[in-house]
């Protein structure tokens, strides 16, 4: 797909030249980022520690995990262009909707926010898919799960199992980075979805 | 050598939302200056940032570093128009109170509080957590983000009008959105 459109306008349904692009204009520098990020990413000029497809793999992941179909699709669809990667749609598209649940969740330090604490589903690959996606790509949907839903219960432990699963720190941070770039790309293409509605 | 994570068994760890200055450990080894490129230079975007932790672990994916700091930098600094900046960092803290980042929170809402002059009502956010008492205006705002912040997406129409109403123009609509999806990358 052409790196040139906008993502964020495509995936929003913003049309050239109308009030919401014009809008979306007026910050030329945030658009611009928010593109070159999703471009970094997707188009990364070094894949050594997170391959194209894990990458395309996890967004599939994460955006089905938001229940946000339009962008589900669009990950997936580049996940199936991408040669081993059409073997992973299914599994993926199928664990996101498996883990897709309500958040944020979590706990807090033990002290007066423990009365906030909520409680959620921890999230593990079924034993079935495991085959297909591998250690490596379980345990980044793990992580991803835990990153969209109760990010406050991140800790050594959890980027532990990464490195255990063959991850190195620098795709850890990639990794991570990937996943909350997606967080924040999908709330702007629902966010101004809504605005173009309202 | 084998990488490992780092832990901490031995810092004090905040308990409650604070606007006090709070530290930040990585569970990851950041780089070290001496193992920087040109390319890492150019993802930390100031060069100040290679004395902090924080940032020096982001470094090790410079590519996306870089873009993400410029992508902040707009949304938080670009304030000539739309949204003021206090209440973009209010957009942050309450996004951060909502996804229960101490770190995040802390500052944002010291930004929010040295902006708007409304420490009291940044506390109270902080201390009562998002359904706190706010002007309306406030209240909208914070509603909108955490409506944002939640998974699935909660953001709708009704978040739009409210906000309208409280005066606010279709820019600072669409910063308010920004700002929370931003925070939503950032805790």
């Amino acid at each position: 797909m052409s790196a040139l459109i906008d993502v964020i306008d495509r995936l929003s349904g913003i049309e050239a030249g109308s009030a919401l692009a014009q809008l979306r204009l007026q910050r030329p520098d945030a658009r611009e980022n928010a593109q070159k990020s999703f471009v970094a990413l997707f188009w990364p000029a070094d894949s050594s520690d997170v391959s194209v497809v894990e990458r395309f793999a996890v967004a599939a992941f994460v955006a089905g995990l938001h229940r946000e179909a339009i962008v589900t699709d669009f990950y997936a669809t580049e996940l199936a262009g991408q040669g081993e990667g059409a073997v992973l749609v299914k599994a993926i598209t199928a664990e996101a909707q498996r883990g897709a649940t309500e958040g944020p969740y979590g706990q807090f330090p033990n002290g007066p926010l423990s009365r906030e604490d909520r409680q959620g589903p921890a999230y593990a690959v079924v034993d079935e898919v495991r085959p297909v996606l591998g250690s490596r790509l379980s345990a980044a949907l793990v992580h991803a799960h835990r990153l969209v839903f109760h990010p406050r219960d991140a800790g050594a432990g959890a980027l532990q199992a990464l490195l255990d699963a063959g991850w190195s720190a620098t795709g850890v941070v990639t990794l991570s980075q990937l996943v909350t770039f997606l967080t924040f790309q999908l709330r702007m293409v629902a966010g101004l979805r809504v605005l173009k509605a309202a | 050598m084998a990488e490992t994570t780092i832990t901490h068994p031995d810092i004090a760890r905040p308990a409650v939302f604070t606007q006090e200055e709070l530290g930040w450990r990585p569970w990851l080894q950041p780089l070290r200056q001496d193992e920087l490129t040109s390319r890492h230079w150019a993802g930390l975007v100031d060069a100040s940032r290679a004395k902090s932790d924080y940032f020096m672990l982001l470094a090790r994916d410079p590519d996306i570093l870089g873009a993400r700091t410029r992508t902040d930098k707009d949304i938080f600094y670009n304030a000539r128009d739309g949204l003021p900046r206090a209440e973009r960092e209010l957009a942050a803290t309450a996004t951060s109170r909502f996804n229960g980042c101490i770190f995040c929170a802390s500052v944002h809402a010291r930004f929010a509080t040295l902006h708007s002059k409304r420490g009291e009502d940044v506390q109270r956010l902080l201390d009562l957590g998002i359904g706190a008492d706010l002007d309306e205006r406030w209240s909208a705002i914070v509603a909108a983000s955490v409506a944002l912040t939640a998974t699935p997406i909660a953001f709708g129409a009704a978040h739009v009008e409210r906000l309208r109403a409280a005066g606010l123009d279709e820019l600072a609509i669409a910063d308010v959105i920004a700002s929370a999806a931003f925070f939503n990358w950032a805790n």
